[in-house]
């Protein structure tokens, strides 16, 4: 094996449950490398002097480094590498768009396939946590406290830094489980729980202070924790689902595709009657959209027991925005993706309940703003399928509910919260913010970075090393 | 955290508890709710928050047991906790010194009314409240109500206590006669429907409290969406208090309706197993 030239290695398929069985239940799909094949793959990587996969990631992982140590069988130097740059990479090698960040710029790539990044970082990380919970360092105890709010990437992110760095940490979360989109948006098919889980226990032995059902801008005010915190940092993500505005919208049976995994994956419906919360999906299911999102949906409903799943996207394949791998799983399942597509109107029965979608043919136009085709509808292109659930996948806003009373908290016209880039700082005194919030939905990776570079900044400040406050600056960002 | 304090049978179908939660207390006003789960596996429920006192740190809900979730929630007991409790959530009642005004609770409708009265009459408003039930036996808080109003009205659908009336009777009475300035109804959908019905001709504003299906309570998941005045609204965040004059309320109760067969089934399994615990409890004893 080790003779082998690294260009004679094919590229490690990933071994996964199969479509006939998996589209029957929620565990996970990809089930990740042996040893021999992590071996093998890391064998292909060229330990480029100049690692162009490096600039790819959002974070600047040391992939390299990390790769190398795995191939070694260093494996602890491995992990040392790898979360040097990414707290979260057990998450992040599931879930990041390697084919659009460090696998896209991977130089085997050029002429081969890249080098799988993504999986070996799961496997890394993997063999960390199968090595149990770990012992953090005890770091130098001090006494400012910050408020963190939101328990997702950006927070936990945030939350584990600052502990690590000695500071008092609490963790404001609203719903009744930590983990923000990980655990209420992601099925379990696509990222169990217990990663999840395994990094907030890692953050209450670090002396996190976890406090759930706290809504903020209910329970209590952003300015209300500027007074009894040192640092405040807003990591609330941009949850408010966005609906199309067309008629028979709030038909029984249309859901936002935050309803629909909120009720799967929060609150476990996929075992009711065991657990209390119900769901229900008919059997002709059309999911409007084509993100993470959408294929989200339109794979729990299949497992939910659909026959027959449409994916909706008023563009073409080219244009769809969801990771390769997600939309090669929901195809070899059975999802069926209609293509330049465009909803116009629900139908509904006598009872209000969904009985159908009104849609018009779309054909894809000059370049927008985005750089895509733009699609146009085709006058009298009008169709009809019969459906009873539809499910809204067209993205999400920041939800304003932690916005009352945050005056002089400077946001953009789409309603995220201007921050400085390089610090997270926001026009708020003693408020830093990061993730979707600021960014609208983005990446799982970007949120993490976004909540390590605060943490830092947050440091710096309570250190007195970069004061004062340029609110300016933040606002120059917008 | 969230301990019960005290628990209390209001009427064969309706039981007062009192929360430990200093925290929703500091903040809770007339007109919100809570989101509660009853057990680890429970579902989200909305309840609305029938009286705070901050001093103490409690809040009090009244529940009406009509599925698992609420019946679950009577077999607790004082001393235990809920696994979760969040508030206080929803905009609060917008509280104006308006003069006269109405507040018409109706079965479980009592609860909620009952802050919004004491802070209406607090405010400086004239405060008549009409509650009523199908029979005597559903009536409760009639003495406390009567402490947060100026005038009370009770009536019983069947005449089983007080007037025999509708809720609705009463009101058009005051609005023929009297000056009335604002108007709220309280209750199940169908009746907050005719309460507007009843109003409308006299052109009173009139604020009703949409109990839509919720999961979150914070505006994530537009389970709640409910249609007033031709927009949808999320009724967690924008209401739950809404003119009730502008409401779809056939939307509403079709809305309500859609997890029917999956709640019968969830009340089945709850009974059996309710049941079983008992039947083994005789058979030990
Ligand atoms: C279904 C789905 C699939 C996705 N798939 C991918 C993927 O494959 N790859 C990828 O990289 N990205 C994916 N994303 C995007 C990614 O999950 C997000 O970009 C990321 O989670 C943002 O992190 P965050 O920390 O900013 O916020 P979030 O993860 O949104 O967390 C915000 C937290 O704040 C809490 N909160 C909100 N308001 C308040 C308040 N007022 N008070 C207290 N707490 C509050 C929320 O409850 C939540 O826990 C997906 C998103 C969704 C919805
Ligand atoms: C803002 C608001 C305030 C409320 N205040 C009170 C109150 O003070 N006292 C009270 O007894 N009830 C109140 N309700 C209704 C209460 O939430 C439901 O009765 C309860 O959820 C029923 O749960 P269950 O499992 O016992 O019954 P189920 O058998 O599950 O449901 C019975 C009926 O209750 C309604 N319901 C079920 N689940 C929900 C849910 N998650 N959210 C809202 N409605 C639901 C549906 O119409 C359903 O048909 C309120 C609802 C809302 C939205
Ligand atoms: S964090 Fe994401 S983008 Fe960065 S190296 Fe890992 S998988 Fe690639
Ligand atoms: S670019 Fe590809 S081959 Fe080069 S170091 Fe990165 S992963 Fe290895
Ligand atoms: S209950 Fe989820 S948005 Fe209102």
């Amino acid at each position: 094996m080790t003779n082998r030239k690294p260009n004679q290695i094919p590229r490690q398929p990933m071994p996964a449950q199969p479509p006939e069985e998996r589209r029957h239940n929620f565990d996970e799909v990809a089930q990740g490398y042996t040893i021999e094949m992590a071996i093998d793959e890391a064998m292909r990587c060229l330990q480029c002097r100049n690692p162009r996969c490096v600039d790819g990631c959002p974070v600047q992982v040391r992939i390299p480094e990390f790769i190398k140590a795995l191939r070694d069988g260093d494996m602890w130097e491995a992990v040392e590498m790898l979360k040097d740059k990414n707290s979260l990479p057990a998450i992040c090698g599931r879930v990041c768009p390697q084919e659009s960040q460090c696998e896209a710029e991977c130089i085997v790539g050029l002429r081969g396939e890249p080098v799988a990044i993504g999986r070996l970082e799961r496997f890394v990380a993997d063999w960390e946590q199968q090595q149990g919970v770990r012992e953090p360092e005890a770091a130098p105890k001090r006494e400012e406290r910050v408020a963190v709010i939101g328990s997702g990437p950006a927070s936990l992110t945030a939350a584990g830094d600052l502990a690590k760095m000695g500071y008092r940490v609490e963790i404001l979360e609203a719903l009744h489980e930590p983990g923000g989109v990980l655990v209420y948006g992601i099925p379990e098919f696509r990222l169990p729980k217990a990663v999840v889980a395994a990094e907030i226990n890692y953050l209450e032995k670090l002396g996190v202070e976890i406090r759930y059902n706290v809504v903020i801008g209910k329970l209590y005010t952003l300015s209300e924790l500027q007074e009894k915190y040192d640092a405040v940092f807003l990591g609330t993500g941009a949850g408010l689902p966005i609906m199309m505005n067309i008629p028979g919208e709030n038909l029984n049976g249309v859901y936002s595709a935050n309803e629909l995994l909120t009720r799967v994956n929060l609150m476990k419906a996929f075992r009711f009657p065991e657990w209390d919360t119900p769901v229900r999906v008919g059997s002709k299911v059309a999911v409007v959209g084509a993100g993470n999102v959408a294929m989200d949906a339109a794979r729990s409903s299949l497992r939910l027991g659909a026959d027959e799943v449409h994916i909706v996207y008023r563009r073409s394949r080219d244009e769809v925005p969801a990771r390769h791998e997600e939309v090669e799983h929901a195809e070899e399942e059975g999802i069926i993706f209609d293509f330049l597509t465009n909803p116009i109107e629900v139908l509904g029965d006598e009872n209000g309940t969904v009985s159908g979608l009104r849609c018009i043919r779309m054909e894809l136009g000059e370049p927008d703003e985005s750089g895509r085709r733009r699609p146009i509808p085709i006058k009298g292109s009008e169709f009809e399928m019969e459906m009873d659930t539809v499910i809204m996948a067209l993205g999400t806003r920041p939800n304003p509910l932690v916005f009352s009373d945050a005056e002089g908290l400077e946001r953009s016209r789409r309603g995220t919260v201007v921050a400085d880039t390089d610090t997270g700082r926001t026009t708020l005194e003693r408020v830093w913010a990061g993730g979707d919030i600021v960014t609208g939905s983005a990446t799982v990776i970007s949120a993490m970075g976004a909540g390590r570079v605060a943490a830092n900044d947050i440091d710096a400040y309570l250190r007195e090393e970069e004061q004062p406050w340029d609110t300016e600056r933040a606002a120059a960002s917008a | 955290m969230y301990r019960i304090l005290a628990k209390t049978t209001l009427t064969p179908v309706t039981t007062e508890y009192l929360i430990e939660a200093p925290e929703v207390a500091r903040q809770a006003k007339a007109g919100q709710f809570v989101v509660l789960r009853v057990h680890e596996q429970g579902e989200r429920i909305p309840l609305t928050i029938a009286d705070y006192d901050r001093e103490a740190g409690t809040i009090t809900v009244v529940a009406q047991e009509i599925g698992s979730s609420t019946l679950r929630l009577k077999s607790l007991e004082v001393g235990d906790s809920l696994a979760s409790f969040t508030g206080p959530l929803g905009r609060p009642t917008e509280i104006e010194p308006d003069g006269t005004v109405v507040l018409v609770g109706g079965g479980l409708g009592i609860a909620p009314i009952y802050p919004i009265c004491r802070t209406l009459r607090e405010a400086g408003n004239h405060v008549i409240a009409i509650i009523g039930a199908r029979s005597g036996e559903l009536l409760f808080w009639e003495d406390k109500m009567r402490e947060v109003t100026d005038e009370l009205i009770v009536v019983t659908d069947d005449g089983s206590y007080a007037r025999k009336a509708l809720v609705t009777e009463p009101l058009k009475e005051l609005l023929e006669s009297r000056e009335i300035d604002r108007v709220w109804g309280i209750g199940p959908a169908i009746m907050m429907k005719f309460v507007t019905l009843t109003t409308k001709p006299y052109g009173v504003e009139t604020i009703v409290s949409l109990n839509s299906i919720m999961v979150d309570g914070t505006g994530m998941c537009g389970a709640c969406r409910v249609v007033v005045g031709g927009r949808t609204f999320f009724a967690c965040v924008d209401g739950p208090e809404f003119d009730g004059h502008q409401v779809d309320w056939d939307l509403l109760l079709s809305r309500q309706r859609y997890y029917v067969e999956e709640e019968q089934r969830a009340l089945e399994l709850f009974q059996q197993s309710s049941q079983q615990a008992e039947s083994q409890e005789t058979s030990r004893s």
